[in-house]
């Protein structure tokens, strides 16, 4: 279950996506993600699910892959889709007990809503299955970094995203490896009512807290052994430089935030 | 002389979940000297202090007491931490704890990139420490991917590219498989051999010690051998009983001579154990 969850995780290919500034693509998923909320009509969504197609295909990352990411959200998809279709006001009633409510126009929201969400998470899992943590978090500190003069930690946020997706694997296998353990001593993860269910997570979380922070701990000694003392000071190997590519990739960008608008 | 430790005494409090606070005393007047260039291993069991000892060295733990000199720098001084640092390495137990980026390369240059190096002489010094550490295939690849060995070679290449005078192996070995083991060992003896680095290994694998040029033994806190492999091997009653192995070769020619059979009990390898045995009459 939880090897399904591609958000956050790299898919290292080399692609003209893969090649592109971590700022431009940045810049471009918050553009992509105000086109979804820009655009209402039915062919609008056309347009983006195309555009979307088309960027997979220059990113090379197989669209199984991508769709896999979908599986994590599909109890929060469920979820709206109900609330929408159950309790949503509209003017042409398909039916209608206590306080629930079913209507053309809500069923259109829900199904809109859906849509949404699912090209939300499709876009922006683009983004990090594209650009390696490490580049991902050196252009969001760049694009902070103005902020900084205002007192926000761009470096540390940088920092802490990057340490945080490098133990997302590392967490998720060893919260496997307790499952397992638990398992094997009777634990049941897979019956009984949700509240159940959620009870037995408990003994799963213990252990993992304990051995987060004991892995936090050690990788901050790890860290300061090797002269880490905050951003202050710091070079990087791969300073980050716009190319032609950036520029024409900025251009597609102000091109297709104008015809959202525009439609 | 890059590292001069004299009288080192480290305290901590011990506060038990039953409610009894007592200091304990890891480091207990201890001294030593290490040359430059030269291939130390420390021995003893769990909660010996060998470890303590070793994170005194690059200042991830200050003495209660006593004088601590690394590489001409007088640790009680906090100013030059740094610079310490940067000319002492450490490599840690667990490789999944001391890696900090999620490719390779870039780990690697989390060090020199800390020391505010040049682009240029960062991308410089990761390939040459990749290449020294046979690693160079795997640039681009995601540590989760390498095995214990592997990780734990690219944790001592993020090191080697800070070109530190001394490596300190805080119990690197120990979460490894015999392969991954070998692997570590193999490194440590080239960086050792053929680039001159001081190398600290802390251990409690025998056949690992076999290969350094001096063992120091800790037991509570304190040195209790010192000498050549031969020599101290040579002392397998004491060894075992702080609950500490010998090599197995020496354990042989220590059981055939308690038999009556006298060879020389200064063997620490198989092919010295069959000379031996062949020079019987």
């Amino acid at each position: 279950m939880i090897r399904d969850i591609t958000i956050g995780q790299y898919y290292p290919i080399d692609s003209i996506l893969h090649r592109l500034d971590p700022r431009t693509k940045i810049i471009a998923v918050f553009a992509y993600i105000t086109s979804l909320f820009l655009i209402n009509a039915l062919y609008g969504y056309a347009c983006v699910i195309l555009a979307l197609g088309i960027i997979i295909q220059l990113s090379k990352v197989p669209i199984q892959f991508i769709l896999k990411g979908l599986k994590s959200i599909v109890f929060i998809l469920i979820f709206t889709v109900s609330i929408n279709i159950l309790f949503s006001t509209g003017e042409t009633v398909l039916w209608k007990f206590w306080i629930f409510n079913i209507t053309v126009e809500g069923i259109i929201l829900a199904f809109e809503m859906a849509l949404r969400l699912i090209l939300l998470i499709v876009g922006s899992s683009l983004l990090t299955l594209t650009t390696s943590p490490i580049q991902l978090t050196d252009g969001i500190e760049i694009l902070l970094n103005p902020l900084a003069k205002i007192g926000v930690p761009a470096h540390e946020i940088a920092m802490m995203m990057s340490i945080a997706l490098r133990f997302i694997p590392i967490l998720l296998e060893e919260t496997d490896k307790i499952m397992k353990a638990q398992t094997a001593r009777g634990a049941d993860f897979e019956t009984g009512s949700i509240i159940q269910r959620a009870k037995a997570m408990v003994p799963i979380m213990v252990p993992l807290f304990v051995s987060a922070f004991r892995r936090a701990d050690e990788l901050a000694m790890a860290m300061e052994a090797r002269c880490y003392r905050g951003g202050a000071g710091r070079t990087r190997m791969n300073s980050l430089k716009y190319q032609t590519r950036d520029k024409i990739a900025f251009v597609v960008i102000i091109l297709f935030i104008a015809f959202c608008i525009w439609i | 002389m890059i590292i001069t430790a004299k009288n080192l005494v480290y305290e901590y409090i011990n506060e038990e979940e039953s409610g009894i606070i007592d200091k304990v005393r890891a480091l207990d007047e201890f001294s030593i000297e290490v040359n430059e260039g030269e291939f130390l291993i420390v021995l003893g069991h769990n909660g010996s202090g060998k470890s303590t000892f070793a994170k005194h060295l690059n200042g991830i733990l200050r003495a209660t007491d006593g004088t601590l000199f690394v590489d001409g720098f007088d640790m009680k001084d906090e100013d030059i931490i740094w610079q310490v640092r940067s000319n002492v390495g450490m490599v840690f137990q667990n490789p999944d704890n001391q890696i900090v980026a999620t490719i390779v390369e870039e780990d690697v240059a989390f060090g020199p990139e800390n020391l505010g190096i040049p682009s240029q002489e960062i991308r410089e010094r990761v390939n040459n420490a990749l290449k020294l550490v046979e690693m160079e295939d795997y640039k681009r690849h995601s540590p989760n991917q390498l095995s214990g060995g592997q990780k734990q070679r690219i944790a001592i290449a993020g090191i080697i590219a800070m070109q530190p005078k001394c490596i300190v192996f805080d119990e690197s070995t120990a979460m490894l498989d015999p392969m991954g083991r070998r692997q570590v060992m193999h490194t440590m003896n080239k960086l050792n051999k053929e680039h001159g680095i001081t190398i600290i290994h802390i251990t409690h694998h025998m056949e690992e010690a076999i290969m350094a040029d001096r063992i120091v033994v800790i037991e509570q806190g304190k040195m209790i051998l010192e000498g050549s492999p031969k020599n101290v091997f040579k002392n397998v009653e004491q060894l075992k009983n702080i609950g500490l192995d010998v090599p197995d070769a020496t354990y042989l020619a220590y059981l055939l001579n308690k038999e009556g059979i006298k060879i020389n009990t200064g063997v620490i390898n198989t092919e010295e154990v069959i000379k031996e045995l062949c020079q019987l009459k």
